[in-house]
């Protein structure tokens, strides 16, 4: 098992060519040999994975499999144990000086959202350039309200989080995460606490937000929303990278058994 | 029929249909209105005749009492005593000042339109207290010191309640934070202090304060009792007050916590900005009743030799030349405590209803 596993992960050597327009442009996630474990039990093994600039990412799997522990290891919500991640040229190891930068440069969208209920849309939006990254209050919120905006819901930016519907809150999410001008979007399953009417409004917004050049890493069941903007799909089983491909490749043909098998369960009806 | 579907059954309204429908609904309820009706009105009409309709307001001598109602005229002769305690006649005016500053930063909390609310209440937490501990004492400004043995009364009361107040809040805070922190040296430290002083009598805090302490420390560094007793009221309030806040902390959802850490906001900021304001707004009914438990609990004060509002006046119904006053002296007691207490509680919620955003996490 753990030879097919290195074989696989092989294939994503910077070197090796992919397709799309981002293919010769440098790394920005670079994850080597990585391991984690939460006590004795073994989250994620072995995991190899090289971002590009601008790259579009959509890991999927079954539940427990380990992708959200993945990402969220990128911005070191979690500690890995074994192995290497960098982020912007930068190392993520226990020196919170490191963390805090790469966390300036690494915007995070959580499955509930995770506003702040005691501050409004716009403080929400606002609090984290001022007090991270200095920005004069003015200039954020002139920058908040144009992201607000970008997200459709400008009108919304005096009320609290509380009185907004799931969708409006999950796109008051996503504009906070770019108030901070991030190079990385993480969506840690940003549409699977939303009832159904209120995911498109979401995906809209990724949607828009993929074509601008964002490198995005999402971990989502929308498999729609996998075939239309992902560079990659990466399957997860087990804590491991069992597979990965191009979403045309990945959904008609996919070549590891444990994919084929999760594929025929999602795409059942 | 379909038009009826429409609306909701009509309540009957008016003082006749409330009383059939609440208070005579059944010959047992009728039964019981006229038996609790009965002792109301036979407890109560004594109760005010008592308190008020032959009660005594005037007059300078006991001897002016008539003894069939309440003796008010003792409060009112011994009121500069209940208030002041010893301080000196010639020298009140301090105080006044003080507590003529406390209306100002307070009293404008409770009106919602007050244009410098903020400032007010601000102004209490802060310019307050050190105006008070230059004022009262005195000793500097060209102010004549007035031992802090002389104070007593009500204003002791207020001092002990307010610094005891206003030093425990950040105190917990500190400790509670301390003992939710990864450090085990910081955690271990802040656990053993909130269990020290959380399982010990307030009255023993205060007799160790008063007659241990003077002992360990170093010989010409004694500071006075009233100072010993605030600090220890204060240090075992704030081991109080840091497992109330705690208890807020824990109700934070992690989600919070990791988005702020998302944002790269630090340990402080996360904590300044997310985390305490959330925590704090979630526990401020537990926070209200220590403070309020807190301020009943200065009475004790009375065993280390300290006169507070009880003090003064249980030493005053003892006075030979006031006789069979004791009661009256209880209710007023009683009648300041619950002001000050029920005002406390009717600002915690005032300020709950404003810091509520409507939104459960």
């Amino acid at each position: 098992m753990g030879n097919t596993m290195t074989d696989q992960t092989q294939t994503t050597d910077p070197q090796s060519p992919t397709p799309g327009e981002t293919a010769n442009k440098p790394d920005i996630i670079r994850v080597e040999g990585m391991h984690k474990w939460y006590g004795d039990f073994h989250v994620l093994r072995d995991l190899n994975l090289n971002v590009r600039h601008g790259e579009r990412i959509v890991i999927c799997g079954p539940s427990g499999s380990g992708k959200s522990t993945f990402i969220r290891c990128l911005n070191r919500l979690e500690e890995h144990q074994q192995g290497k991640i960098i982020v912007d040229d930068i190392e993520l190891t226990d020196d919170v000086r490191h963390i805090d930068t790469v966390r300036r440069e690494v915007g995070m969208v959580f499955q509930h959202f995770n506003l702040f209920p005691h501050l409004t849309v716009l403080e929400n939006l606002c609090l984290s350039p001022i007090w991270v990254r200095k920005t004069p209050r003015k200039e954020a919120e002139a920058d908040a309200m144009e992201y607000l905006k970008r997200v459709k819901i400008p009108d919304q930016a005096k009320k609290f989080p509380g009185q907004l519907s799931g969708g409006q809150q999950q796109r008051v999410a996503i504009a906070r995460a770019l108030c901070m001008k991030p190079k990385i979007m993480l969506f840690d399953e940003p549409t699977s606490a939303l009832d159904p009417e209120m995911i498109k409004e979401v995906l809209d917004v990724m949607i828009e937000l993929a074509g601008s050049g964002m490198t995005m890493m999402c971990v989502t069941h929308e498999m729609g929303f996998a075939k239309t903007v992902a560079d990659r799909v990466i399957f997860m089983d087990d804590g491991e990278i069992v597979e990965e491909a191009p979403p045309h490749d990945f959904f008609t043909n996919p070549q590891e058994p444990r994919t084929q098998s999760f594929l025929q369960q999602i795409l059942a009806h | 029929m379909a038009e009826s579907m429409k609306r909701p059954p009509r309540k009957i309204q008016g003082p006749v249909a409330w009383m059939r429908q609440h208070l005579f609904s059944s010959w047992y309820n009728s039964l019981l209105t006229i038996v609790v009706g009965y002792l109301v009105v036979t407890n109560v009409s004594p109760l005010i005749n008592w308190l008020f309709l032959e009660a005594n307001f005037v007059g300078s001598e006991p001897s002016d009492c008539s003894g069939t109602g309440a003796c008010w005229l003792f409060v009112n002769q011994r009121l500069n005593f209940f208030i002041y305690g010893f301080y000196p006649d010639d020298l009140q005016w301090r105080v006044d000042i003080i507590f003529g500053l406390l209306a100002v930063a307070f009293v404008p909390q409770f009106i919602e339109k007050f244009p410098a609310r903020k400032a007010c209440g601000l102004f209490g937490l802060t310019g307050l207290p050190i105006i008070g501990y230059f004022l009262i004492p005195g000793g500097t400004f060209g102010l004549e010191v007035v031992e802090s043995t002389k104070w007593g009364g009500l204003m002791l009361t207020l001092i002990l309640a307010y610094i005891g107040i206003l030093a425990s809040l950040p105190i917990g805070i500190v400790l509670a934070l301390g003992r939710r922190s990864d450090m085990p040296m910081i955690r271990g430290l802040c656990v053993v202090f909130i269990e020290v002083w959380r399982a010990v009598p307030l009255i023993t805090v205060l007799f160790m304060a008063s007659v241990m302490l003077p002992l360990f420390l170093p010989d010409g560094m004694n500071f006075e009792k009233l100072s010993r007793a605030l600090i220890g009221i204060t240090l075992w309030q704030s081991a109080y007050m840091a497992e109330v806040i705690r208890g807020g902390l824990q109700a934070i959802p992690r989600g919070q916590y990791e988005a702020a850490d998302a944002l790269g906001l630090g340990y402080w900021k996360k904590t300044g900005l997310i985390i305490l304001p959330q925590a704090l707004k979630m526990v401020i009914p537990g926070i209200v009743n220590t403070f309020i438990s807190l301020f009943k609990d200065t009475t004790l004060v009375l065993i280390i030799g300290l006169f507070d509002l009880l003090g003064t006046v249980q030493s005053t119904i003892t006075d030979p030349a006031w006789q069979n006053v004791a009661i009256e002296g209880y209710v007023f007691v009683a009648f300041c405590f619950w002001v000050f207490c029920f005002g406390i509680s009717r600002y915690s919620q005032n300020l709950e209803r404003k810091l509520d955003t409507g939104h459960k996490t």
